[in-house]
C-alpha cells in the first residue's frame, strides 16, 4: 500500500491506534527488573551493530596479535632469556592489558550516540534512565570477549600453555572481566564528557598508558625499577590483575591480588557509575 | 475539552541567549499546535522541556495533568517524541528499530515483531525492513521514526520540525501520516517554519519570536488580526501587468507587489476599493484573468506580528537553537 492517497494513509494510521486497549494505570517509578530488562535490550542493540558491521571488531582482533608478537619477539630473550619462557609471562599479562584497552571503544561509540538523536529517543521513553548505558557496558562483553579469545588462541598457537585446572583459568578469565566492566565505566564517563568522538581516544590514552605500562603485565620482577615506580607499580590494579591471572593460569601463589583487583573493581563502579549517572543527566 | 499539554512562563537561557523568556502553550485533547517561528526562536527548547530531555530554569509544564519533572516517568509513558534529527539508530535495519522500542515498551518478542510487522506494512517501509536504515531516504527515516514513535500509542505526539529536509511529496505524505495520527484520537504539538504547515495542519498556532509567544489562535484568528486584506490581479494579457499594477497603486496608494507570474498583490483596509479597481481595469481595457480579494497569508500575519520576514530570521539564526545544542554539549 502507499502512503501519498490522502483517505487510506489516514485510515492506515487511525487503524494502527483504534485497537488500542484501555491503558493500563501509568507506573510511578522504574523497577530493578524493568531496568535490567531494558538494558539487555539495549545490549542487543550494540550486538546487532556488531553483526551488520563486523570491522567494529577489526582492534580488538589484531590488538592482541600485533602486541603479543610485537613484545615477545622485542622483550623476550632480554627479559626471561627465551621467547618461550616470556610468553608465559606475558600472555597472562597481556589479559589485564587488552582488557583495559579493549573498554577504549566504549566511550568514542557513546560519544557518537549521544551526538545522533538516538540518545533522545532513549530519554523520552518510559525506560530507566541508567538502562542505555548499562546495556553499553554489557553489550561491550562481546569486545571483551573476542580480544581474550584472540590473545589466548594466537598465544596458544605460538607455543603458550596453561599450568593450573579448568575452574582456575575460569576464574582468571572471570576475574579479568569483571575487572574489565568496571574499568569500561571510566571509558563511559569519559564518552559522556569529551567534547566529540575524536577527543575520546585521545583522553582514553593518556589514563590507560602509564596504569597499563606502570605495571607488571610486562615482567613479574619489577625489582629493578626506582622507589617511586614500584610504589606505582604496587598500587596499580592492573599489577594486581596480571599477578592473579599470571598465578591462575601459570601456577604460583595467588595471595592477595584476587581481592585487590576485586576490591578496585567495587571502588571503580562505586565512584565512577553515579560519576556517569550525573554526567548522563546533564549532558544528554 | 480537557487541556493535555499545559505549560507556564517557561523560560530557559543557555549562557548568554536566552532562549525562553517566559512561554504559556497549551492544547486541548485531540488537537493540533503548531509552534510556529524562525529557526532560533525557541521552539525545539519547549519540546525538550515538555517531552522531559530538558528542564526549565522557570515555570511549569505538565502533560495530561502530570508535571514533566516530578512526574516525568507517567509523562514518558504517555507521549512520544520525533526529533528534528531522526532519532532511529541507523547501523540497524528498521525492523530491529521497531523490535528495539517495543522491547524497551515492555512487549513480547512475538508481539514486538508482529507489531513492528504492522507498522513497517502501514508506513509504507516493508520493503525496506530488513535493510539497514543508513541506506533509507531522508523521507523514509522520518517515516520510520514516527512509525516507532507511534507504537507505544501515545496519546500526546511531540514533531519537531517533522518536513524540515523532506521533498514536497515526502511533505505531503507526513500530513497526511499527521492527519492520520490526530484521527486516531492522540493530541499532537508540533513545531514548523512554515507557515503554509502550520495552516494545513494546526487547530492552533502559538507563533514563537526570541523565546516569547508573540500571538496565538487559530489559524483564521492570526490571519484576521493584522486587520487587512489582500487583492489579488493578474491581466489575462502578460504585457498588461505593468498597466494593471499602476492603476492598483493609483487606487491603493501604494505600489503593489508584482510576482513573476504577473500576478498583482497588494494590502489593502477598505473592500469598497474593489469594484473601483474593477471599473477602472474596464476603463483602461485590462481583462482581468484573476481578481480576488483575500485574507493576509500567515506569512503576511508573521511579518506583521514580529516586524520582520520568517526567512529573515532563517539566514541570522544560529543563535538559540545553536546554543540549545551546545548547552546540551555543556
Amino acid at each position: 500500500m502507499t502512503m501519498q492517497i490522502t483517505e487510506p494513509a489516514q485510515a492506515a494510521v487511525a487503524a494502527a491506534q483504534e485497537s488500542t486497549p484501555a491503558r493500563p494505570a501509568l507506573r510511578r517509578r522504574i523497577g530493578f527488573r524493568q531496568t535490567l530488562a531494558n538494558a539487555l535490550t539495549l545490549a542487543w542493540r550494540n550486538v546487532m551493530q556488531l553483526k551488520h558491521s563486523p570491522e567494529k571488531l577489526m582492534d580488538v582482533t589484531l590488538m592482541p596479535i600485533i602486541f603479543l608478537l610485537l613484545f615477545l619477539y622485542v622483550f623476550g630473550g632480554v627479559v626471561a632469556g627465551s621467547t618461550h619462557a616470556y610468553l608465559e609471562i606475558l600472555l597472562p599479562g597481556l589479559v589485564g592489558q587488552m582488557a583495559m584497552f579493549a573498554t577504549m571503544g566504549l566511550g568514542t561509540a557513546l560519544c557518537e550516540d549521544i551526538h545522533k538523536g538516538v540518545f533522545d529517543r532513549f530519554r523520552s521513553l518510559p525506560i530507566a534512565r541508567s538502562a542505555p548505558l548499562i546495556g553499553a557496558v554489557i553489550g561491550d562483553t562481546i569486545r571483551f570477549c573476542v580480544v581474550i579469545g584472540v590473545l589466548t588462541g594466537f598465544g596458544s598457537a605460538l607455543g603458550f600453555r596453561f599450568h593450573t585446572g579448568p575452574m582456575d583459568i575460569i576464574a582468571a578469565y572471570a576475574l579479568a572481566y569483571v575487572f574489565y566492566l568496571a574499568v569500561c565505566w571510566i571509558s563511559v564517563l569519559i564518552g559522556l564528557i569529551a567534547p566529540s568522538p575524536a577527543t575520546v581516544q585521545g583522553i582514553a590514552f593518556i589514563w590507560t598508558m602509564p596504569l597499563v605500562f606502570g605495571s607488571s603485565v610486562l615482567l613479574a620482577n619489577t625489582r629493578t625499577m626506582p622507589g617511586w615506580l614500584q610504589a606505582w607499580v604496587s598500587v596499580n590494579p592492573v599489577t594486581h590483575l596480571a599477578n592473579a591471572v599470571r598465578a591462575l593460569t601459570i601456577g604460583g601463589p595467588v595471595g592477595s591480588n584476587v581481592l585487590i583487583t576485586l576490591a578496585w573493581a567495587a571502588g571503580i563502579v562505586i565512584v565512577v557509575f553515579p560519576l556517569a549517572m550525573r554526567m548522563y543527566r546533564r549532558r544528554v | 475539552m480537557t487541556t493535555v499539554i499545559a505549560a507556564e512562563g517557561l523560560t530557559k537561557r543557555f549562557g548568554n541567549t536566552q532562549a525562553l523568556a517566559g512561554v504559556d502553550i497549551s492544547a486541548d485533547a485531540g488537537r493540533v499546535l503548531a509552534l510556529l517561528g524562525p529557526n532560533g526562536a525557541g521552539k525545539t527548547t519547549i519540546v525538550r522541556i515538555l517531552s522531559t530531555l530538558l528542564k526549565a530554569d522557570g515555570g511549569h509544564a505538565s502533560v495530561c495533568g502530570y508535571d514533566v519533572v516530578s512526574d516525568a516517568v507517567q509523562v514518558r509513558q504517555l507521549l512520544a517524541l520525533t526529533g528534528q534529527y531522526a532519532s532511529v539508530d541507523e547501523e540497524l535495519t528498521g525492523t530491529e528499530n521497531l523490535i528495539m522500542i517495543c522491547r524497551l515498551l515492555g512487549l513480547s518478542r512475538a508481539e514486538s515483531r508482529a507489531r513492528s510487522r504492522q507498522m513497517l506494512e502501514r508506513f509504507d517501509l516493508a520493503g525496506a525492513a530488513s535493510r539497514a536504515v543508513k541506506t533509507y531516504s531522508g523521507g523514509m527515516r522520518r517515516r520510520l521514526d514516527l512509525a516507532a514513535s507511534l507504537l507505544g500509542r501515545p496519546e500526546v505526539l511531540f514533531l519537531d520540525e517533522p518536513t524540515t529536509g523532506l521533498d514536497p511529496r515526502g511533505r505531503s505524505e507526513m500530513w497526511d501520516t499527521v492527519r492520520g495520527v490526530v484521527a486516531g484520537g492522540a493530541t499532537v504539538l508540533l513545531t514548523t517554519q512554515y507557515l503554509d504547515e502550520a495552516d494545513e495542519l494546526a487547530d492552533e498556532i502559538a507563533v514563537i519570536d526570541h523565546g516569547l509567544v508573540v500571538a496565538s489562535g487559530t489559524p483564521e484568528q492570526l490571519k484576521a488580526r493584522t486587520g487587512r486584506q489582500t487583492l489579488a490581479v493578474r491581466a489575462t494579457d502578460p504585457a498588461l501587468t505593468e498597466q494593471a499594477a499602476a492603476v492598483v497603486a493609483e487606487i491603493v496608494g501604494t505600489a503593489p507587489d508584482v510576482a513573476p507570474n504577473g500576478l498583482v498583490t497588494a494590502a489593502i483596509t477598505d473592500p469598497a476599493m474593489v469594484p473601483v479597481v474593477v471599473r477602472h481595469l474596464d476603463d483602461a481595457g485590462i481583462v482581468a484573468a484573476e481578481l480576488t480579494l483575500r485574507l493576509p497569508s500567515l506569512d503576511e500575519v508573521f511579518m506583521t506580528l514580529t516586524g520582520h520576514r520568517a526567512e529573515d530570521d532563517v539566514a541570522a539564526s544560529g543563535n538559540a537553537e545553536t546554543a540549545d545544542r551546545n548547552g546540551r554539549a555543556a
